[in-house]
């Protein structure tokens, strides 16, 4: 067996309980990029019990060929059947590349058929590209805790096998006329001493916040005022999924709760995106803050400290720029 | 000579060094804020062993070494200078009292419970009126058939009524002066044993510090500790191993002042500029390095002589003067390199401040450190 | 009852800072310390010894500084440790690295193994699963509770929203969160007994049953082409508008940067 012989963009369908998990609809938007480049198809493999339902929607997002599996054995995730579906369709199609979501099932699935197949596998995946002078796939992802980023190959095993973290790529317009074909794949699935019973699912009642676990944290101070001025931020981040954070000066004034405080005598953030509101930005705040990805800071005044780490610094009335702000990000969301 | 600590003794130190930064930093603060002894620390380095260090596993203890335990104290008192005099009054005065001198029987019956983190000990020799006059004890000791009757004051007692097992010292014999001192083994909730208030002191103030009151209190005559008559030689000679704690903790208490004042001179700006940038700064931080350095090996020294069963008295004497002076010294510069911000109480060194002063003080003042070193130069 | 931990010497990644001149990582001087939810996993392992008086086993690859965490899983109370070491297993990927580490184990007798979720450096949570594949037996990933039933390991395996009670006959491999509890502290006396007492068992290639074909560079399938630091922050752009327009400009960026 040659490179040659395997061909092919495949994605897993993750869903739960019959529910497509979205990063299952951004994977085929990447498979698509990559199958242009190589000049080939995507296949989506769907596994799980009484799915069928979900096949028209991964053709409208760009799936060439669904593959499904369905069996009552496969109804909740558990990590031996679901690792036999997923091999048996790779051996039979032999795929080049095989997607899955970096998700508590992928991260668990993947690595599982990846040692069943004697293949590489990635992890965590922010990036994916084929070289289109030589056909070589590279995966890029975080390691080192976040601090460096890694390219990796697989050259010599197939299929290139990788987890993409979610919320990274970007899955394409829905298209219900698109065209895709589709296949019931037959297994007969073997309890081995692997398997093991799910004996309950046990939903997550909602648990204390905490703002260290948010991607989206939108921050008040001082120049909040009072806690009226943190409505308008609690409503900027319930637009934005996000959480309120505080700074020390917030919380002194009884504004907010310790639990909130983030800065050197608080807790240390690291956020996709940290709102700094009203914030000037004194050393201790920054401490714990300053790593966040993106942080765009409003304030009155343009000679605070706060706008030396922020990658957006808007110098105005947060009392004004965030409710029209908040009003925004509705309004396009809903659009 | 190797000078570095390797292998088990760094590794001990990353385990204090840990646990001081997760368990007792937190609180030192509002401890010294509310005068109020940690009782949820205590239990934790009971759990952990933390109140055995030196002890034989015999007892209970953890089969260590005199300078292991006195890098926990070190390192703990680093945060907080009260969880640190806890810990060494417990462990020198205390059980290594009884660890010295109990007889099998005895250390069955309190050196094991102490070791083994069940209970806490504590040392009582200083009166209203025999503080360096140690020997001018007024509480007395009368054998009255099988027990011993005591009565009488103890002051400015560390642990005192937090303490379960208490060394006691008492006149058995008023005529033959310092051989007349003899030392006993008190258990908290004998009747005729009661404590006095918890005194507010200037620093160190989570620490207990209580007067205990014996009137006519009765112990068992089983509870001599050591011979009767020999309680002066117990108490010095117990003294001597506890100075090395207290060097020990006025070493942390100036290593945790210099090091919060590194942190906070690389971030001050003044004129445009970290004051770090300027040479005041610098020379008084490598003054504050050299006598802090200095200071250490005196008390690493002190504690492996003592490790080496050699006579170890002048070196606990010179590592507690040296200490405690530079934890004085280094925690005034400290504060006052902070300027404004060092006298405020949320930035700590305030009370690191406070803290230190007392190392001059107990377990012998530096003027007794000073007698016993020419004592030794001129023997 | 047997249980092995895999536990495997990071560096302090959340220590790890970037140098701001030449924007690269600064390596010198980053602690080196027990993965976390390895420990997780040993402290795991160690109730199971205080409740059952289970054996406990660690075992890591790695070169020969990664003694030290051995030392500190016998401070925490192991009962015996295997440093698997040699020049051959260098830049092993997760399969090499798992098919040495299976060979390593399966030397010894175990009922259950319990490895950390994902090592901070590495990121993957790949090794755990992999050793299960290779030794053919279950892996239950994840564990947020554990406890033991007999001869079969319950388990809360978490995802994420919801959660598994999952029960798997012995032999299994768990991989365990560093939320599954708090690790207790060593001891000092374990400390000394770590250095004086107890002895670290070390296994060299010739010692590891495993093939040439599935161990360091060449018994990788993967390989890093590439690695470089994430953008070294800067301060961005500062605008002064009117409220209308500062709005809109921060819209405009969310959605340019797929924030929103």
């Amino acid at each position: 067996m040659t490179i040659e012989d395997y061909q092919g963009i495949f994605t897993f369908a993750q869903q739960v309980r019959g529910e497509l998990t979205p990063v299952s609809l951004e994977l085929i938007g990447k498979a698509r990029d990559l199958a242009q480049i190589s000049d080939t198809e995507v296949g989506v493999i769907l596994a799980g019990n009484n799915v069928a339902h979900l096949v028209k929607d991964l053709i409208a997002y760009g799936a060439d060929r669904v593959i499904l599996i369905e069996d009552a054995v496969l109804d909740e995730y558990r990590t031996e059947p679901y690792t036999q579906a997923v091999t048996a369709v790779i051996e039979a199609y032999k795929p080049e590349i095989m997607l899955f979501g970096a998700t508590a099932i992928g991260r668990d699935l993947a690595p599982r058929v990846a040692g069943r197949l004697h293949t590489g596998l990635t992890a965590d995946c922010t990036s994916l590209e084929i070289d289109p002078e030589n056909n070589q796939f590279r995966m890029t992802r975080p390691a080192f805790g976040g601090n460096l980023m890694a390219t990796i190959i697989c050259p010599d095993h197939y299929p290139a096998m990788a987890t993409v973290r979610p919320g990274v790529m970007v899955k394409e317009l829905r298209d219900d006329s698109r065209k895709g074909e589709i296949v019931r794949f037959d297994y007969q699935f073997e309890e081995n001493q692997n398997y093991f019973e799910v004996e309950e699912v046990i939903k997550k009642i909602t648990q204390k916040i905490d703002i260290q676990d948010a991607k989206v944290l939108v921050a008040g101070g001082r120049g909040v005022g009072g806690e009226a001025g943190f409505e308008l931020l609690q409503g900027l981040a319930d637009a934005l999924g996000g959480e309120i954070a505080s700074s020390r000066a917030a919380v002194d004034a009884g504004w907010q709760p310790k639990e909130r405080q983030v800065g050197q005598t608080g807790k240390t953030v690291r956020p996709s995106l940290y709102f700094a509101c009203g914030i000037s930005g004194a050393i201790q705040h920054l401490a714990g803050m300053e790593e966040s990805d993106y942080i765009v800071a409003i304030d009155k005044n343009p000679d605070a400290p706060i706008f030396n780490v922020a990658d957006l610094g808007i110098v105005g009335d947060l009392h004004r720029i965030v409710p029209l702000l908040t009003e925004r990000i509705l309004a396009e969301r809903a659009g | 000579m190797d000078f570095s600590l390797k292998n088990e003794y760094e590794m001990a130190r990353t385990l204090f060094r840990d646990f001081a930064q997760k368990e007792v930093a937190p609180l030192a603060v509002e401890i010294d804020e509310n005068h109020r002894f940690p009782t949820e620390t205590l239990k934790k380095m009971q759990q952990n062993g933390f109140m055995g260090i030196p002890f034989s596993k015999e007892w209970g203890g953890q089969g260590c070494d005199y300078l292991t335990y006195v890098l926990a104290v070190e390192e703990i008192s680093k945060v907080c200078g009260t969880t640190g005099v806890i810990l060494s009054a417990h462990t020198s005065l205390g059980a290594g009292a009884i660890n010295e001198l109990g007889t099998p029987e005895q250390k069955e019956k309190f050196l094991r419970s102490l070791v083994d983190g069940r209970k806490l000990g504590a040392f009582a020799l200083t009166e209203p009126d025999a503080g360096t006059d140690a020997a001018g004890q007024q509480t007395k000791a009368v054998l009255d058939g099988d027990e011993w009757v005591i009565n009488g004051n103890k002051i400015f007692i560390t642990n005192a009524g937090e303490a379960d097992i208490y060394v006691v010292f008492a006149m058995t014999d008023k005529s033959a002066g310092t051989r007349g001192i003899s030392a006993f083994i008190v258990e908290k909730g004998t009747p005729g044993f009661e404590f006095g208030v918890n005194e507010k002191k200037m620093g160190i103030r989570g620490s207990a510090t209580r007067e205990l009151i014996f009137r006519d209190c009765r112990i068992p005559k089983e509870n001599l500790l050591g011979r009767e008559g020999k309680g002066f030689g117990v108490a010095m000679g117990t003294l001597d191993g506890g100075r090395i704690g207290i060097a020990a903790q006025a070493l942390g208490i100036a290593e945790g002042a210099l090091e919060k004042t590194i942190e906070y001179v690389k971030e001050r700006k003044q004129f445009g500029r970290p004051i770090s940038a300027f040479q005041n700064t610098q020379f008084t931080l490598a003054e504050m390095k050299t006598e802090i350095e200095a200071a250490r090996y005196l008390v690493y020294l002190a504690a492996s002589k003592f490790d080496k069963g050699e006579k170890f008295g002048t070196e606990a004497a010179m590592a507690k003067l040296k200490a405690s002076r530079v934890a004085s010294w280094v925690t005034d510069q400290a504060v006052q390199l902070h300027g404004g911000y060092g006298y405020i109480q949320d930035y700590e060194i305030e009370r690191m401040m406070r803290d230190a002063k007392i190392t001059e003080i107990y377990e012998g003042t530096s003027e007794v450190m000073l007698m016993v070193i020419s004592g030794a130069l001129l023997k | 009852m047997k249980i092995i931990v895999c536990i495997k010497q990071v560096p302090d990644t959340t220590e790890v800072r970037l140098d701001p001149k030449t924007g690269t990582l600064i390596r010198e001087g980053v602690p080196s310390i027990m993965n976390p939810d390895d420990k997780a996993g040993l402290e795991a392992a160690l109730r199971l010894k205080d409740e059952y008086g289970a054996h406990v086993s660690v075992i890591t690859m790695g070169p020969y500084q990664a003694k030290a965490v051995l030392r500190e899983a016998f401070a925490m109370g192991a009962d015996a440790a295997y440093l698997v070491t040699d020049r051959a297993f260098a830049a092993s990927d997760t399969w090499a690295t798992s098919s040495i580490l299976a060979g390593a184990i399966s030397k010894l007798e175990y009922d259950l193994i319990i490895t950390g979720r994902q090592a901070i450096d590495g990121d993957t949570a790949q090794v755990g699963p992999e050793i299960a594949e290779h030794l053919g037996i279950p892996n239950v990933s994840y564990a947020e509770e554990l406890h033991l039933e007999g001869d079969e390991i319950v388990v809360k395996r978490q995802f994420e929203d919801y959660s598994h009670l999952v029960r798997a006959k012995l032999p299994a491999l768990i991989t365990a969160m560093g939320e599954l509890n708090t690790p207790r502290y060593m001891t000092p006396g374990g400390i000394f007994d770590a250095f004086r007492a107890k002895e670290i068992v070390e296994w060299n290639r010739v010692d590891v049953p495993v093939d040439d074909g599935d161990i360091g560079y060449r018994g990788s399938p993967t390989r890093v082409v590439k690695s470089f630091p994430k953008t070294v922050k800067v301060p961005g752009m500062k605008i002064e508008e009117g409220v209308e327009e500062s709005a809109e400009f921060i819209l405009d960026k969310l959605k340019e940067k797929y924030l929103l």
